[in-house]
This record gives structure tokens, sequence and C-alpha cells, in this order.
């Protein structure tokens, strides 16, 4: 008799029977999938702010102005002249030779240069906004007849709305997995809540506080969530690298090779947002968990 | 369901409380052990006036009422060491105590070898003393009892009707509803009587 109490199980663990009520396989694989679906997302909204970036710096405007017969009436001359005294332009640069031959080589060859061809004047121009294109273009056109403004950011900004929208809605997904994870610890609750029913009026009756019974309910949901997440998070993960691998020759850079190369190539928001899953499902489940019991125990005496 | 109801009972009292099935008895206790709250009239227990309580002061008043029901109330997932064990848990005592006290508590009931049993495992004068054993545990101010000996034979009654009145002489205030009138006629008290929910005799 003197042992058998400490054969027993410690005190203040399953009072009220959650082992059972609480099912650790359902919602940990609820809540897992949940989080893998998080971590999509976050990478979702994590690529998309990158492009977005990437794209908007390169639409942050240039263009190019041809001038045809450059050195006749120092039209080119002209042409630079007229482009840097306007207030929208930043930078205005004829390309040079070896930068031409550069910009032909892949159509004409080596030694483009040499070919006696009336080549137009190339000039790349920064600015800081692209809005008065049609005017820049007119007033060049009247003042150097035949210069040519070619604005090709227009589709880089298409291109930049469609990241922001993509960005929009990786963040939506991720809003709607938290409320669906908050919808499904509410129900699983609920679900302990109706089978302990008889054991809750119990411990209720023998003087149970509301707070007592809902951190029960609350710690067990907790570690479930956070377990479940855990589990979502870790198998995030070899997708994310995956994800990032076929992702970086599009942000310019090149194809990382090795796992190390992979992990250091994925971008910091992801390193700290996937670890933060975890916690994030616990604070879930045990919020959740606490408000939902708290409100159905109002219904006892 | 109970109405016209009036009475006291002094801190430290003793009292039957009797009548026919369907009589009220269940309903007074519930209403004593704080399982409902009156919708009309007024209830003072151990000081406190119920009505107006806020729902928050309830637990600590409960915690000093034991209550042996009818039909046992046991956990059936928790030992019967844990069962016993749990009204001293939810008022926080520390765990060396709560062993020495449950520990004692049951040897005295006679259920020493049958600590890590599951209430399944119990017959049912065994789980009504694990209930009995529970509602004491706790050194309550208030002891209700509803039908404490139904499943008892006479030797375990009678041994339960001297914890009550040892229970009783330390101090606590106790009511034992019961159909066992073999038993009142060995123990005369005070009594009440319940007919269709109103008191008709209380002396």
């Amino acid at each position: 008799m003197t042992d058998a109490p400490r054969r027993l199980r410690p005190a203040g663990s399953d009072d009220l029977g959650l082992r059972r009520a609480l099912s650790d396989r359902l919602l940990p694989m609820l809540v897992g999938a949940m989080a893998f679906l998080a971590a999509l997302a976050l990478a979702g909204v994590v690529a998309a702010a990158a492009l977005a970036g990437h794209w908007q710096r390169g639409a942050a405007a240039t263009l190019t102005v041809q001038v045809p017969e450059p050195l006749q009436d120092g039209r080119l001359d002209r042409v630079l002249t007229m482009l840097r005294a306007s207030p929208a332009v930043l930078e205005a640069q004829a390309l040079s030779e070896s930068e031409m031959e550069a910009l032909l080589r892949p159509w004409l060859g080596a030694g483009s240069g040499r070919i006696a061809l009336p080549m137009p004047a190339v000039v790349s121009v920064r600015v800081r906004d692209t809005a008065d294109d049609a005017g820049l273009a007119a007033r060049l056109e009247s003042a150097v007849p035949g210069t040519l403004l070619e604005a090709h950011d227009r589709w880089l900004r298409r291109l930049s709305v469609l990241a922001r929208s993509l960005q929009a809605c990786a963040a939506l997904a991720m809003g709607l997995v938290a409320f669906v994870a908050v919808a499904m610890v509410m129900v699983a609750t609920r679900a302990g809540l109706s089978s302990r029913r008889d054991a809750i009026e119990i411990i209720h009756g023998l003087g149970a506080t509301d707070g007592f019974i809902a951190g029960r309910f609350a710690r067990r949901a907790m570690r479930l969530a956070a377990s479940g997440a855990l589990a979502g998070a870790v198998l995030a993960l070899p997708v994310l690298l995956g994800l990032t691998g076929l992702a970086a020759p599009f942000a310019g850079g090149e194809a990382p090779s090795g796992l190390w190369a992979l992990a250091l190539a994925m971008p910091a928001p992801l390193w700290l947002g996937l670890p933060a899953l975890p916690p994030a499902a616990a604070a879930i489940g045990w919020i959740t968990a606490q408000g939902t019991v708290r409100r159905w125990l109002r219904r006892l005496p | 369901m109970l109405h016209d109801l009036t009475f006291a009972v002094p801190e430290g009292g003793f009292r039957w409380l009797l009548g026919a099935s369907g009589a009220g008895k269940t309903s007074l206790l519930r209403l004593l052990q704080l399982a409902v709250r009156p919708t009309q009239g007024e209830l003072v227990l151990l000081g406190e006036s119920i009505g107006p309580a806020l729902r928050r002061r309830l637990p600590l008043l409960r915690r000093r009422i034991g209550t042996v029901f009818q039909d046992f109330r046991l956990l059936p997932h928790l030992s019967a060491y844990d069962n016993v064990a749990l009204p001293l848990r939810l008022a926080g005592r520390p765990e060396g105590q709560i062993r020495v006290d449950v520990s004692e508590l049951l040897n005295w009931v006679g259920l020493s070898r049958k600590l890590a049993a599951r209430p399944a495992e119990l017959s049912g004068g065994e789980q009504q003393r694990v209930a009995i054993a529970r509602a004491v545990v706790g050194r309550p101010a208030l002891l209700l009892a509803d039908e404490p000996t139904g499943n008892l034979d006479e030797v375990q009654a009678e041994r339960l009707m001297q914890l009550f009145h040892e229970m009783n002489r330390l101090g606590a205030t106790v009511i034992v509803a019961t159909h066992n009138d073999t038993l009142v006629a060995r123990h005369p008290a005070h009594t009440l009587l319940l007919q269709d929910g109103q008191l008709v005799r209380d002396d």
C-alpha cells in the first residue's frame, strides 16, 4: 500500500480525460496541413514581394531614345541637352561604341562596328516617372525629327501590378489558413466538451474554476496544434528549398547547387516565418480553446 | 419543483432529509451543493447569499461542500486514488499531504488494495465507498449525502454513520437523504420531511 500511490500517475495531469477527448491524431494532422499551406502562402508573399521589388526597380524607368543620323547638325547633342534639361529625367547617357557593339553582337556577330550601316545613336534614359512619356516623345520629335522614344516599362509596370496582386492573394490565403485553424480548434474543442460533459460537470461541482477547466483544454489544444504545425513546417521546408532553387534564376541569380547554397538562397523572411508557424499555431490553439471552453462553461451555474 | 420551502440548519447541525421518491430530496440537495441556483427566494449557504453572489465566488464555496451522490459520479478514467484526490488537487493542496490523506481515507473505507482500480473495476459498494471518501477528504463544512447506504451492507452503513457523526462532531453540517428507515430509527435526529416539493416537517 505504501508504494501504490507512487505507481499512480503524477498529479495534475489528465483529470478530465482529454487525452481521448481531444484526439492526438486528427487535430495535429489538420493543423499540420494548415501549417503546410501557411508555409506555401508565406513563400508566395515573400516571392511576390521580391519579384515586385525587382520589377519595380527595373520599371523605375529606363527609356531608350534612338537618334538616327546622330552626327548630322549635332542632333545627338541636341537630344542629350534637351533630355538633361527635362525635370523628369534623372540621367541620359549615349551608349558608347563598345556598348552598341555588345548590343548588336547577337544579331550581327563580332565586329559589327566595322559594318557600314547607318546606325542610330542610342541614348539610355533613366526617368523619375514615366507619366509624361508622350509629351517627351512629342517634344523630341519636333526638335529633332526622326527621334524615336521607346518606353519599355509599360509591361514591367503591369508585371509589378500582377506581383502585388499575387502578394495580396497570398496574404489573403494566410489569413484564411489562420481562420480555418481557429475554426478547426473550435470544432475539436466543442467535440471534446460534449464528450467530456459529465467529467466537466463533476469537476465543476467539486469546485473547479472556469480557468482551471479552460486551462486544461487550452493546454491540450496548444500542444496538439504546436506539434501539428511543427510537422507541417518541417514538411514544407524541402518544398520551399526546391522552390527557392527554381526561382533563383528569375531573381537574377544563378541556380544554387547543393543544400547549403539552397538554404542560403532562401529568403530571410521565410527562415523567420517558418519557425514562427508552430508558436503561432500554439497561440491559436490556446486562445481559441480558452475562449470556446469559457463560453461553454457559462451554461453551468 | 420545490416551493414554499423555508428552513435553517445551524452550523454543525445534523439533518435527515426524508420523503418519498420524487418528493424533491435530490432537487433540494442540488440547490445545496450549488449545482443549480434558486430561481426564486433566498438561499444563504455557509454565510454567503447565493442569489446575488458572483459566479466566480461559487467554486470556492463548492470546495467547502462535500457530496455523496446517489449515482456516485466518479470519473471513469481515473483510479480510485485519483478520484478521491481530486478535491484536494482542485484546492491546490501539496501532493505530499494529498498522498497521506487519500491513502488514510481509502484505508479506512477498506479500499487500500484497490487504489489503482478504475471505477468500472469496482463493485457498487466499493464505488460508493470511493464516493464517500471523495466527499469527506477535503473536510467539508457542509456534507451532503444522497442515499449513501444504497449499496452498502448493514455493517458498512453503520460505519458510514459513525463517519458522519465524527465529521459532525468536528464541526461539519451534515444532511443525509435516505429511504433507509432502519438507519433513521437507529440514529434518531432532527428530520426534514419533503412532500411534493414542500417541507412538511422540520423537527
